[in-house]
């Protein structure tokens, strides 16, 4: 479904890659997880796959169809992305969802434009929002918002940048259940960055550590190994089975 | 139990529809305010005989007072007032800076060093009489505007190449760049006026004053021209504008490329500026002061905010020029002067309120 070769990526001519040749590949419905520590080139890579940084030489491809070779527009019908820290626009939250449709929108919105973002917002548990300001809404409830307009777009693809940060841990729960649940029912590839190693573990199906620029492992579950997370974040962790549910544990003091 | 789908929808359609009530009271009004101007000065013109006039009655003093000064005047405002409101806008929208306008940017004082350099040196004014209401005249309004235009969009340029090469420059740091750039006119100007002779200079200096009543129908259409291009092309871009407010990485990722929908709205919006500061001199703050008012009715969705700023600079204008011709009467006080004493309160509520992105 997505496919991601050979991305390399400079923030200048001449200077060292942030990433090198970066390839993976998603199936249709499947969350990967972006993990690797701080300058790792995480977000660098979302940027590259959404076009916002220029690469030579990659290629993307979604649902079959090279993304270089797609308008803004279809692009934007293909891919949707939230950055981390999100600008909080001053508008409601309709009309912040609306604006998803932005890429279907010719002169103005149709009956059917709001029909799909309402539908969304509903599906979202956002509709007592709907006439509130963004602004005026909890940190879990905005990233819903900004989900939501994401999904406004009816992309292939969603990439999320850090979308738990700054939130509490049952709303970092509770967004990443909605976006495993998204994955699963609309068969949308979803690649995302996460810090918190067990809602990777827990809600992710496939796994890519990014180390020096380049990937160190890429897969399913079986790579999510200590060996590898040592190797990576450079801390030793044990990886328990609670109830079903893997947990990583870590040791930052046992060298 | 929870509302329907198609009940949410509605109440957003109303919601919908009290902003467009904002935009039709906000139309009404200025109507009004234009009408009531129009009857105001040294010879009171009442409201039914201004109705007459406009359906092409009324005796020949209301006429000839009317058609020929007041009206002008009147549509001067409205077209001034709309194009700087407008511009200022998008300036704020697509510079992420809320206190962006034509004239704290240095756009206006360059339009305005611009205008100065076509009347002095390419000969485009003349001066015709020693009357405060008509001290020049633009006989050649497209060697004027082109100078405005020329000099606003250097203006325009130096804020666009700092906002793209200093990303940390900060909403502050463009503004001190207008500064500079206002500085820089300002001492170009005086050159001009320490090397031609008086009768110019102080046909300059009046200018600089800011004149409603200087303009005739030719220059109004040329402005209404600009205009009208200038709100297609804004208007165009509305839902492009909406996507830059929530940041450039998610206005790219909705598909809108936003280096060229930044360069052009600049390019258009000094223009516009230029345009109108050529024809009428330096107006401040209104650009600044229109859109924030209306923020606060309509919010920052520019489906509803070009229109209703660019209603709001007509009327303050409208406003501000009816003040100035009838609080001393028959002195008509600087147009310019007015909008500052206006402006300036605001500009300093601003940034003492912070700078922040929603102003």
């Amino acid at each position: 479904m997505v496919e991601v070769k050979n991305i390399n990526y400079a923030y200048k001519a001449g200077a060292e890659n942030v990433l090198d040749g970066v390839s993976f590949d998603i199936g249709a419905g499947e969350c990967l997880a972006v993990l690797g520590n701080n300058g790792a080139g995480k977000s660098t890579l979302l940027k590259c796959i959404d076009r916002i940084n220029p690469t030579v030489g990659a290629t993307v491809t979604v649902a079959g169809k090279d993304v270089f070779s797609m308008t803004s527009r279809d692009m934007a019908q293909h891919i949707a992305y939230v950055p981390q820290n999100t600008t909080v626009v001053n508008m409601t939250v309709f009309d912040a969802v609306l604006l998803g449709r932005k890429p279907y929108i010719k002169w103005d919105t149709t009956e059917e434009d709001r029909e799909i973002a309402m539908g969304i917002i509903e599906r979202m548990g956002l509709e007592k929002y709907i006439l509130r300001n963004v602004s005026e809404l909890s940190g879990g409830e905005a990233q819903r918002v900004m989900l939501a307009r994401a999904l406004a777009q009816e992309p292939k693809l969603l990439l999320l940048d850090e979308p738990t940060s700054n939130l509490d841990p049952r709303n970092q729960h509770d967004v990443m259940q909605t976006v495993q649940k998204i994955a699963r029912e609309h068969q949308i590839c979803v690649i995302t960055i996460l810090h918190d190693l067990n809602l990777a573990i827990r809600y992710c199906d496939r796994f890519l550590f990014l180390k020096d620029a380049k990937v160190y492992a890429c897969g399913e579950r079986e790579v999510m190994t200590a060996s590898n997370i040592e190797a990576v974040y450079g801390m030793h962790v044990h990886i328990e089975n609670y109830g079903g549910v893997p947990v990583i544990i870590p040791f930052p003091d046992v060298k | 139990m929870g509302k329907t789908l198609n009940e949410n929808l509605l109440a957003y359609n109303r919601y919908a529809g009290r902003k467009k009530l904002t935009l039709a009271i906000s139309v009404i009004a200025m109507i009004f305010v234009a009408l009531y101007a129009v009857g105001v000065g040294s010879i009171q013109i009442p409201m039914s005989e201004i109705v007459k006039v406009l359906c092409g009655g009324g005796d020949n003093l209301s006429r000839t007072t009317i058609l020929n000064i007041r009206l002008p005047r009147v549509v001067a405002a409205i077209l001034v007032g709309a194009s700087l409101a407008a511009a200022g806008v998008v300036m704020q929208c697509v510079l992420r800076n809320p206190l962006a306008s034509a004239s704290t940017l240095g756009v206006s004082q360059g339009a305005a060093f611009g205008a100065a350099f076509g009347i002095v040196v390419f000969g485009g004014g003349v001066v015709n009489s020693a009357t405060a209401t008509s001290a020049i005249t633009i006989n050649n309004p497209y060697i004027v505007t082109l100078c405005a235009f020329v000099c606003g969009t250097f203006a325009t340029a130096v804020i666009i190449a700092i906002s793209q090469f200093k990303k940390d420059v900060g909403p502050g740091g463009l503004i001190l760049a207008g500064v500079a750039m206002s500085s820089l006119f300002a001492g170009g100007s005086t050159l001009l006026q320490y090397f031609t002779d008086d009768t110019k200079l102080g046909a300059i200096v009046f200018w600089t004053f800011g004149n409603l009543g200087s303009t005739n129908w030719t220059e109004l259409l040329i402005l209404a021209c600009a205009l009208t291009l200038s709100m297609l092309y804004f208007m165009f871009n509305r839902w492009n504008y909406n996507a830059m407010e929530a940041g450039a990485d998610t206005a790219k990722s909705l598909g809108v490329n936003t280096r060229s929908v930044m360069l052009v709205s600049m390019g258009i919006c000094s223009l516009l500026a230029a345009t109108a500061v050529s024809f009428v001199g330096i107006i401040s703050f209104v650009g600044l002061v229109a859109p924030h008012i209306m923020r606060r009715f309509v919010g920052n969705d520019y489906r509803y905010l070009l229109v209703a700023s660019a209603f709001a600079g007509a009327l303050l204008l409208i406003l501000a020029d009816t003040v100035g011709r009838s609080v001393v009467a028959p002195v008509i006080l600087p147009i310019g002067a007015l909008t500052s004493f206006l402006g300036a309160p605001m500009f300093l509520f601003l940034l003492f309120k912070g700078v922040g992105r929603n102003g």
